[in-house]
């Protein structure tokens, strides 16, 4: 039936093919009560998390997750990142890729069906949509209805939620990116800064445009990962299936019973569309895996509804193994969904997956918080000093990446000479330099080292920065102190 | 390559009608919208034309409505850079050179600024590690002709040294003891073999006994009786390592036979005062530096945050 509409469609015009209007039916089942469940996690995790206060005490901001652009810091929770720290957050993306691969492999596209935010504001908007609209029926009714007062009241009303779901979308994400208290009463004051209100505008607009317009049609021609997805599966991932060795031949306004089904060897499946009537991207899953199931299970919960009343076992529409099919059509009892789940490429999906996790945990742990970067001045590489003495130039880095300012203490090791810097005049050159570095900044100082001018050519040298608190600390750089060739004795 | 179209049962969609070994490709339709975001960048770049140089004429481009162009984009990127820097400037044409210490932030800035306006004006000369060359002093190191404190660096910038057209310019001059036949080549000989020894690089001999008596003649009233030199006169110590234009025998014969004069403009009359005071700051930070200014107390001095 889909493929007639299809090529009467493409025969008017080959060059593009209209959208075919989905309106969805109202289900009930173990699915779409998961589906709920999923929904209001992802939503409350969306809208929460800015909102989550985290003490840090009074040098750094009290949100728990803040995405601080302008002073490029990266708080959650008790884990700060610095900019060069970015690997961290390259390990969270390789998890959240492996993550995704192993349940792809495991349960098929079980991130479209349930977690993917396109899907659940999607459905979000059909639930809207049958609020004032009506179910599958009335929708379509209204749809086809001409345009009067009350549809346009109806569509009116139904556009301005779905408006405000998107402002409250677009308005949630700009808190990850300042304190969201003070955010949020400059953007009702109407002083937030003005990329905040294009953020919001642009999200709103996109989240109704693709929400209650594009839908599907996102999942079909505009993401990457179904396509992605689809490589990953094999023949012993469990995914959305109709059993096509259990429900055909179809039995379409056959009467059921027992002398008939002796007479006509006739499937489980009735043909009564109640799947396709379901489905939130209008296919049909009977045709088999395809591009556009989501696999959102929600035909599973229509059928199983169909199957009870008919008095036939349920899950003719169930998630299976292309595996558990040859077993079947074989006539050998299938596999339970665990020996499925557990195999060498999912374990091993999972074991890269938590390798990958624990490594980060163990980084994190023992990551320093006092930083030293040291480079030396080559030009020039020394300089000759009026008593004789030569001088060598090195440019440092103290990073404090701590909430608190510190002092450090920096010494040279391996040379009996005197350190000053570009804050002091060289009458005050001495053994040691102390600093006092702010709360999570960078100091950056010159160093000079003036030394005796007898000696090898080039020295190695260490420069020894310590914390001057009890928690103590060392970061140590490695240096050498070059003077110039020995002239000749004359 | 024959033209074979027909419809794939799989999918129900036309093939484009070609075929390589056996590999089809399907005409699969565009979905409409997708038509309708063609149509909108179709729009759009009508729009841009319109708003933005697009067209060419003959000598130049439709100049748009808008009447954008880089070079005014530029200049309104500088003026806006300008007015950030405003108050770090302003603060810094007021506040008198040798007190620039007391407010580390300020000093900072200078520094910053200093790095920048010397790789534009000095490093001709000075190169650009501040490490000079014959002639042009390394400004990294402790010996200072003019003075090596705050004020003293940011005086010799100011109004130069020998610099004709600036009144407050420092003047000296090493006399041409050879040219203008003030000592004969024998003297020079000695004179030069009496300094070579006063930096300890070669024993005394009869020849520089004898230029003894010259040096006490001739050099003392600049140089100093110990030969360490008078800032005053910007007349060098000859009695530490550091030459301006070399410490041998040859060097010092050619300084004493045809003098030494070399100039410094001033670079007060071509920037702006916060500028100069900003290079000042920077080469006083090149390690080199002496105490800041001869009237101020000692101070301590503040770290800076490098942020």
């Amino acid at each position: 039936m889909r493929h007639a509409d299809d090529l009467a469609n493409r025969a008017r015009n080959r060059y593009f093919e209209k959208r075919r209007k989905v309106f969805p039916r109202q289900i009930d089942g173990s699915f779409r009560r998961f589906k709920w469940l999923a929904m209001i996690v992802t939503l409350a995790i969306y809208y929460v998390t800015p909102w989550i206060r985290w003490d840090r005490g009074p040098y750094a901001p009290n949100q728990a997750v803040l995405v601080d652009l302008a002073h490029r810091r990266f708080y959650m929770f008790s884990i700060e990142i610095w900019p060069q720290e970015f690997y961290y957050v390259t390990g969270l993306l390789l998890m959240a890729a492996l993550g995704l691969f192993l349940v792809t492999s495991a349960v098929g596209r079980a991130w479209c069906g349930y977690a993917c935010p396109q899907t659940v504001w999607t459905d979000l908007f059909l639930h809207v949509e049958r609020l004032i609209d009506g179910d599958r029926n009335s929708q379509r009714k209204l749809d086809e209805a001409s345009w009067g007062a009350p549809k346009l009241a109806k569509r009116l009303t139904k556009w301005s939620i779905w408006l405000i779901i998107g402002a409250l979308s677009g308005g949630a994400w700009i808190f990850y990116f300042a304190d969201a208290p003070t955010l949020f009463q400059q953007l009702i004051g109407g002083t937030a800064p003005r990329v905040a209100y294009a953020t919001v505008f642009v999200l709103t607009i996109t989240t109704f445009i693709f929400g209650g317009f594009m839908r599907e049609q996102v999942c079909i021609y505009m993401c990457p990962w179904p396509r992605i997805q689809g490589a990953m599966l094999d023949e012993q991932s469990l995914v959305v299936t109709y059993k096509a060795w259990r429900g055909e031949p179809r039995s379409h306004g056959i009467k059921r019973s027992k002398d008939v089904s002796d007479l006509l060897p006739v499937g489980d499946c009735i043909d009564c569309v109640a799947c396709v009537a379901v489905c939130p991207t209008g296919i049909d899953i009977r045709e088999g895996p395809q591009i556009g199931c989501i696999t959102c299970a929600l035909c599973i919960d229509a059928c199983d509804e169909v199957m009870k009343r008919v008095g036939r076992p349920s899950k003719l529409i169930g998630y299976t193994t292309q595996a558990d099919e040859e077993l079947a059509r074989a006539g050998v009892p299938a596999k339970t969904p665990l020996q499925r789940l557990l195999r060498l490429r999912t374990i091993l999906y999972f074991a890269v997956w938590a390798a990958i996790g624990i490594f980060m945990l163990f980084a994190l742990g023992n990551r320093s918080r006092m930083t030293l970067d040291l480079a030396q001045s080559r030009n020039p590489v020394w300089i000759q000093l009026s008593d004789g003495q030569v001088r060598n130039s090195f440019t440092f880095k103290l990073g404090n990446m701590e909430e608190r300012p510190r002092r450090f203490l920096v010494k040279v090791d391996g040379i009996d000479g005197k350190i000053w810097d570009e804050t002091r005049a060289i009458e005050q050159a001495g053994t040691s330099l102390t600093y006092e570095v702010p709360a999570d900044q960078v100091a950056k100082h010159s160093l000079y080292l003036a030394a005796s001018e007898d000696g090898p050519k080039s020295t190695p040298i260490l420069i020894v920065v310590s914390a001057l608190d009890k928690e103590g600390g060392q970061a140590v750089g490695r240096a050498h102190f070059e003077r110039p060739e020995q002239e000749e004795e004359e | 390559m024959a033209n074979k179209k027909r419809i794939d049962p799989a999918t129900g969609t036309e093939t484009v009608g070609h075929e390589w070994d056996g590999i089809e490709e399907l005409d699969t339709p565009m979905p409409r919208w997708w038509l309708w975001t063609f149509y909108a960048t179709v729009i759009f770049a009508i729009g841009y034309t319109v708003l933005y140089p697009a067209w060419p004429m003959v000598s130049r481009a439709t100049a748009g409505t808008w009447n954008w162009s880089s070079r005014s984009q530029l200049d309104a990127e500088l003026k806006a850079d300008a007015n950030r820097k405003r108050p770090v400037m302003l603060a810094l044409a007021q506040i008198p050179v040798e007190r620039l210490s007391d407010d580390p932030k300020l000093m900072n800035a200078a520094v910053q600024g200093g790095a920048a306006a010397f790789r534009v004006n000095c490093i001709q000369c000075h190169g650009s590690g501040a490490a000079g060359g014959k002639g042009y002093a390394n400004l990294n190191d402790d010996d200072w002709l003019w003075g090596g404190d705050l004020k003293a660096i940011h005086q010799t910038i100011n109004h130069g040294i020998r610099y004709n057209g600036d009144r407050a310019t420092r003047v000296s001059l090493m006399p041409a003891f050879g040219r203008d036949a003030i000592l004969k080549p024998e003297q020079i000989d000695d004179v030069a073999n009496y300094v070579l020894t006063l930096s300890g690089r070669s024993k005394p001999t009869p020849s520089s006994q004898r230029g003894l008596q010259v040096f006490v003649a001739q050099c003392v009233a600049c140089h100093g009786t110990d030969g360490k030199g008078d800032r005053k006169f910007g007349a060098p110590n000859l009695t530490d390592r550091i030459w301006l234009y070399g410490g041998d025998k040859g060097t010092i014969i050619q300084t004493l036979t045809n003098g030494r004069g070399g100039v410094m403009p001033a670079w007060g009359e071509r920037l702006d005062p916060a500028t100069v005071k900003m290079l000042a700051t920077y080469v006083h930070s090149l390690g080199g530096g002496e105490k800041f200014g001869p009237d101020q107390p000692p101070v301590s001095v503040k770290q800076n945050a490098a942020r």
